[in-house]
């Protein structure tokens, strides 16, 4: 019985990191699967929104900006306004530039943020981190606020699920999909590419913003750790690129197969004697990267491979 | 005096390091057309090579470092063959997407192989030279600027005088044109991964004199020498070297107190300096400075 109510809480707890992935993979999707924008530096939004969202929902302390006391849905959203301000600025200088520049960029960008986070003590507390940062449902007893938890992250995935469907189907998201396959002739039939692309930018550091605020708000605590390029960059690329990107139900499907076997191997590993199982914890890194090279040699469109509907019929008014 | 010994001489030091490792970042992405981000890992591969022959042989690292270069070279074009030649007619950001893989697996069989512990290139204190009465110069300092400026040589007779860097050139100019004169690319493919491992392999041997070994040198280093290529122009190998004296210089030189008595940067923001020399090219001038080519 105690095992299986250990199991039913590591299950909410994958279905709760996963959805916290999902947010970032459905955020890097609008960049990369819809119009094609190769960010590197998803780890540097996520971090943002990660500290904006503690600094405002912490206590008062000595050690770092705080004491605002605001409630968690309105530092989220603060979070996310923040991060698409930042994504706004970085946009706007390089989204000119081509695919692996910009990825160039975006990484060299991120680690600004990180040394910002790091050296900027009065604001973060550089190393040591903000802790105390509010959980939501704290309150509830012991499973029932791990429900409700992992419930929230689970609404928060579907409505966004919903929305970003319904932008990949309408004509916005049919003209990020126009730039991505053919920026040419998309500029050609008088769409703005530039502005399209830091729509797309701007929407994608939000959802990333948010990603951050809701892994703060989760974790209870943030550090410069945080905007680790390996667990917040790289990993949430294997994610789309495993699940399908383009695809929404691809993104989400990648993040919480990829959070599961990120976590289960972390499980696996640690059974073995503590001499290996500092080791091994090296080879989940490279089973990683290895699946990465499976996909993108085999399978390069995912799981779940972007699907083109066709325009829907376009509604005529019957001649008169 | 304290700006040459504790600036300008360590900035030299830093930029030769840079060049070095910048020049395989420049050829890479002139004629495979991709930037490699696994090129940060095969420079920490190299310096671990280094740094087991010198455990095995007992001697210093400047002379087994051929050995640990030509190793490093070979392991490369293993990876190309594996890991990047079924991806030769894909879009270049599947080429970066598979490098990014690349360097979570090298760098992850690296920790599994040596560990994680910092290691030291060569053990104990060495007295520096002291010139002048105050002007301090390390003797490892001289060695690496030494070193490096041997092999930047050796790139430059490669390049203009054997036939493989001549059809290096070729192909960095027009992979098309290259192809019709009856150029054996998979051969210039494979010397181009040799040549920058190698140099990949002295910068990070030539950094760890400098500093230590261990397994994040490499990752680290990546973006300022990124930031060299770019600045010297991609494709353009003398501008890589000459990037990476400026990063490296610009760097060191950020610290120094140049208004009243404070850094002019602050020191926890040197590593800062180089990306946002890096993004103000990409964003003004992505030709770099050498007018490479943007792609």
């Amino acid at each position: 019985m105690d095992q299986a109510y250990g199991i039913f809480l590591y299950a909410l707890s994958l279905l709760t990191m996963g959805g916290i992935y999902a947010v970032l993979t459905l955020g890097l999707n609008i960049q990369w699967g819809f119009t094609g924008l190769f960010n590197a530096g998803i780890a540097g939004f996520f971090a943002v929104g990660g500290y904006v969202a503690a600094i405002l929902t912490t206590p008062p302390a000595a050690a770092h900006l705080g004491g605002f006391g605001l409630p968690v849905p309105v530092a989220a959203i603060a979070a996310m306004l923040i991060s698409a301000a930042l994504g706004w600025t970085v946009a706007k200088t390089c989204i000119r530039l081509r695919a692996d520049y910009l990825a160039i960029a975006t990484l060299g960008i991120a680690e600004i943020f990180r040394l910002i986070l790091k050296n900027e003590l009065w604001a973060t507390n550089g190393a040591r981190g903000i802790a105390l940062v509010p959980k939501p449902f704290e309150g509830l007893p012991e499973p029932w606020n791990q429900i409700a938890m992992a419930a929230l992250l689970l609404l928060i995935v579907f409505a966004l699920y919903l929305a970003l469907e319904r932008a990949r189907l309408s004509p916005w998201g049919r003209v990020m999909t126009a730039i991505r396959e053919n920026e040419d002739s998309a500029r050609a039939a008088g769409k703005h590419v530039e502005a399209f692309r830091v729509q797309a930018f701007v929407l994608g550091s939000a959802l990333m913003g948010l990603g951050g605020a809701l892994m703060a708000h989760y974790l209870k605590f943030v550090d410069p750790n945080l905007s680790d390029p390996l667990t917040a960059t790289f990993l949430v690329w294997v994610m789309l690129i495993v699940g399908g990107s383009g695809n929404n139900k691809g993104a989400i499907l990648g993040a919480m197969l990829m959070w599961t076997v990120w976590s289960a191997t972390e499980i696996l590993t640690s059974q073995l004697p503590p001499d290996w199982a500092v080791r091994s914890a090296y080879i989940r890194i490279f089973l990683i990267g290895l699946v990465l090279q499976i996909v993108l040699q085999r399978y390069a469109g995912g799981i779940l491979p972007e699907r083109r509907e066709p325009p829907p019929p376009l509604a005529r008014k019957p001649a008169e | 005096m304290e700006f040459l010994s504790f600036h300008l001489i360590p900035g030299i030091v830093l930029g030769s390091i840079y060049a070095i490792g910048a020049i395989g970042v420049s050829l890479t992405f002139g004629i495979l057309r991709f930037a490699n981000f696994a090129h940060g890992a095969t420079i920490t591969l190299g310096a671990y090579l280094t740094l087991t022959l010198v455990w095995g042989t007992g001697l210093h690292p400047l002379i087994v470092l051929p050995v640990a270069m030509a190793a490093t070279g070979l392991i490369a074009i293993g990876m190309d063959r594996v890991f990047y030649k079924p991806l030769r007619a894909s879009d270049t950001v599947i080429l970066v997407m598979a490098s990014f893989g690349l360097m979570l697996m090298l760098r992850s069989a690296i920790q599994l192989i040596w560990g994680v512990q910092i290691e030291a290139m060569i053990p104990g204190i060495q007295r520096p030279f002291v010139l002048f009465e105050s002007l301090r110069i390390s003797p490892r300092h001289v060695l690496i600027v030494g070193s490096a400026v041997v092999l930047m040589i050796g790139v430059h007779w490669l390049l203009s005088y054997t036939k493989t860097g001549k059809a290096m050139r070729a192909m960095s100019d027009s992979p098309e044109l290259a192809r019709v004169t009856g150029i054996d690319t998979e051969a210039v493919i494979r010397a181009t991964w040799f040549v920058g491992a190698g140099l990949a392999a002295a910068a990070g041997t030539f950094l760890a004199i400098d500093t230590h070994v261990e397994t994040q040198m490499g990752f680290k280093i990546l973006l300022p020498v990124f930031a060299a290529a770019i600045l010297g122009g991609i494709g353009r190998p003398y501008g890589a070297m000459a990037g990476g004296l400026v990063i490296g210089i610009a760097e060191e030189l950020s610290t120094y107190a140049w208004f009243g008595t404070a850094p002019l940067v602050p020191p926890g923001y040197k590593a800062g300096v180089a990306f946002a020399i890096m993004v103000a090219m990409l964003i003004w001038r992505p030709s770099g400075l050498f007018r490479g080519r943007v792609f």
